[in-house]
């Protein structure tokens, strides 16, 4: 069981629901119940489990529920049938104090419109959760102003609201969520009413702030870009039903639906898969502590390995320290170490980096390194991987490029810079670089 | 306390609510009003409307939050309101006549029954236009309803209740004026005596003393309603 465990939620408003959910347990879907007894159907019938410490983003078209199952949660909207469980806490059957108290305890909330009080400055904005707890002003005061230094707003806590931008405002709104110091975020369309450049630093920002303070984020939007930027999962929602969960790499490269394939259709497979699920992990390593002889023979028995222009080395710990280039190692004497033939002009990018972000630095370079968090090589990228990749969509055309360059030779670096999804393909491509279960888990 | 005395007092307090130039106006009328020997039927006056208004409010802003909150009482009273408004004011003389007799109580009676529907309607008005988002802010972060009321409905509706606030207090006004029929003192009294006693420069002299009393109490609950409105919001 998860963080935030839903089981059966549904959700009807006007009349006739207790008709309507019996038709829901039928399985009868929205517009038959609609036609049915004239209830119009919220949420139906939706389970799923919430991990603690991820973003997941409900994702959808308006009118598909995905802001009535946000408030739901913390039954803002009161579900007409169904489970929540938060934490072991059976939400939905909390008296209303408890209620009031589980809310200041565990949920921050973040709104479309900011929901700032005009009336207030910055620093009283962002200390109304604590207010509402009744922390005493000192620590009330110390705290907002840790949750606006978090956000970058320092220096402005004594503007009010309307003297803000768009997105300083909704930093503003992010660090009252911060400050109550709740555990789950609920973010309603949190970036929608900011312009597009803003709302991708925040996105990014939110990305960094979620890997520093481990909240568990539910976050509701209608964008699908937005959404494979946050990089969670994506519970994608349509007409109230849950369609499709899954990592965004997932529900790009397989819609579980045909609405689903539309949805994802001008999705730029480059912008959603990341670095870990491109990487090449089979190719040569050498280690810095072996000595040169030792390299060629690990060369000379690696199969494609020889070819190559420069391999990558690690430390005792498989951290890269470097690379060497073949005409060095060539020209070395065989008793020395690698240590000290070493070239660190290697480019690394991490492991969630995405793909979209490499390109160029990969069409420069040859091979790109991926490092894990703990600065471990995980593989390394070549133009190739990064065709495979793209070409892994589903519905591409049948090979014609089978049997294409060795692994390392960095001929048509240039060729996939178009990004195009319908580069020619095999379906064995696809499970070989983001179908490993090892990868999925990433 | 002599006259000159409380006029720059209340020129001051004007002055500080709504700048120079309402303090200047606070100061010359009531020099001017003082001047025409009527000082001390404006004081009647202002002591009348002070403390109808008071009650007005003291009424209607509780009413008034709970027609907000209650969609059922403001769909129930709402009709009431509008009959207040529009009987005759001088209708309700009547019935303050039989429980408290001739003078200022009924006046005072008379004045409240007609100066509060609009304190009642601004602040049922100014809360339920509070935008939904922020209520919604309150409930999130786990407030309970009176923790809603107090740190987001009311701030936020105060702006509205204060353009109630002013308009009490001009029917208050309007209403002391015609409540010197049944005995009321102040500028209304000077009023009605010019009237009986066919004086028509005395009863001008009361009339103009009755506009510059309405226009600075006008114009000072207005500057308080826009100190009231929150930063950056016209």
């Amino acid at each position: 069981m998860g963080r935030i465990h839903l089981e059966g939620i549904s959700k009807i408003f006007g009349s006739g629901s207790a008709e309507a959910l019996k038709l829901i347990e039928q399985g009868q879907r929205k517009s038959d119940i609609a036609a049915a007894c004239g209830a119009v159907v919220g949420l139906r019938d939706i389970s799923f489990d919430i991990a603690e410490g991820e973003i997941l983003v409900l994702m959808g078209l308006s009118g598909s529920g995905k802001s009535t199952l946000l408030r739901c949660m913390n039954r803002l909207v009161e579900p007409c049938a169904g489970r929540i469980v938060v934490d072991g806490v059976d939400v939905t059957k909390l008296g209303r104090k408890d209620l009031l108290a589980f809310r200041q305890k565990t949920f921050g909330m973040v709104f479309q419109h900011f929901a700032l009080l005009p009336n207030r400055t910055i620093l009283d904005n962002v200390g109304f959760g604590l207010e509402i707890k009744r922390v005493p002003a000192r620590e009330r005061i110390e705290r907002s102003m840790q949750a606006i230094a978090l956000v970058g707003l320092k220096g402005w806590e004594a503007k009010y609201p309307s003297e803000l931008s768009g997105g300083m405002q909704q930093r503003a709104g992010l660090a009252r969520a911060l400050a109550a110091d709740a555990d789950i975020l609920l973010m309603d369309e949190a970036f929608s009413a900011l312009d597009p450049l803003i709302r991708r630093d925040m996105q990014a920002e939110l990305r960094d702030l979620q890997r520093k303070l481990k909240k568990t984020i539910v976050f509701v939007s209608h964008d699908l870009d937005e959404a494979i930027a946050l990089g969670g999962r994506i519970v994608l929602m349509k007409d109230g039903e849950v369609v499709q969960i899954g990592q965004p790499e997932e529900i790009v490269a397989r819609p579980a639906t045909e609405y689903v394939a539309r949805f994802v259709e001008h999705i730029d497979l480059a912008a959603v898969l990341q670095a870990e699920q491109v990487a090449d992990r089979s190719g040569l390593v050498l280690a810095s502590t072996q000595t040169v002889a030792e390299a060629r023979t690990a060369i000379g028995a690696a199969i494609g390995a020889a070819h190559a222009k420069f391999w990558l080395v690690t430390d005792r710990d498989g951290r890269l320290v470097g690379r060497i280039f073949a005409d060095r190692l060539a020209s070395a004497r065989p008793g020395e170490t690698l240590s000290s033939l070493l070239d660190l002009g290697q480019a690394v990018v991490e492991a969630d980096t995405r793909l979209d972000a490499i390109l160029a630095t990969v069409a420069a370079e040859e091979a790109v390194a991926v490092a894990g968090p703990d600065g471990r090589l995980i593989g390394a990228i070549t133009s190739r991987d990064i065709v495979r990749a793209l070409a892994a969509r589903p519905g591409a055309k049948e090979p014609s490029l089978a049997g294409a360059s060795p692994l390392s030779k960095p001929s048509g670096a240039h060729r996939w810079s178009g990004t195009s999804p319908n580069f020619p393909s095999t379906r064995s491509a696809m499970t070989a670089s983001i179908g490993s279960p090892s990868m999925a888990a990433g | 306390m002599p006259p000159w005395i409380c006029i720059g007092l209340a020129a001051f307090a004007a002055y500080r609510v709504g700048g120079r130039k309402i303090g200047l106006l606070t100061l010359a009328g009531l020099l001017f009003l003082w001047n025409l020997r009527l000082w001390q039927a404006t004081v009647e006056t202002l002591v009348l409307v002070s403390l109808a208004t008071a009650a007005a409010l003291v009424i209607g802003v509780p009413v008034g939050i709970w027609f907000a909150l209650s969609r059922r009482a403001w769909r129930t009273f709402s009709p009431v309101l509008d009959m207040m408004q529009t009987l005759p004011s001088f209708v309700y003389l009547i019935p303050a006549l039989p429980f408290f007799g001739l003078g200022a109580v009924s006046a005072c009676f008379a004045t409240i029954v007609f100066s509060v529907p609009p304190v009642i309607r601004l602040t049922a008005l100014g809360i339920r236009n509070v935008p939904g988002e922020l209520v919604e802010a309150s409930d999130a972060f786990g407030g309970s309803a009176v923790q809603k009321l107090f740190k987001v409905q009311l701030p936020l509706a105060l702006p509205t209740i204060m353009a109630g606030v002013n308009q009490t207090m001009m029917l208050a006004l309007s209403m002391v004026v015609i409540a010197a029929m049944i005995g009321a003192g102040g500028l209304g009294r000077a009023v009605w005596q010019s009237i009986q006693r066919l004086e028509a420069g005395a009863g001008f002299e009361a009339g103009i003393g009755i506009v510059i009393v309405a226009v600075i109490l006008d114009r000072v609950t207005q500057a308080l309603a826009a100190r009231a409105r929150p930063h950056g919001i016209a």
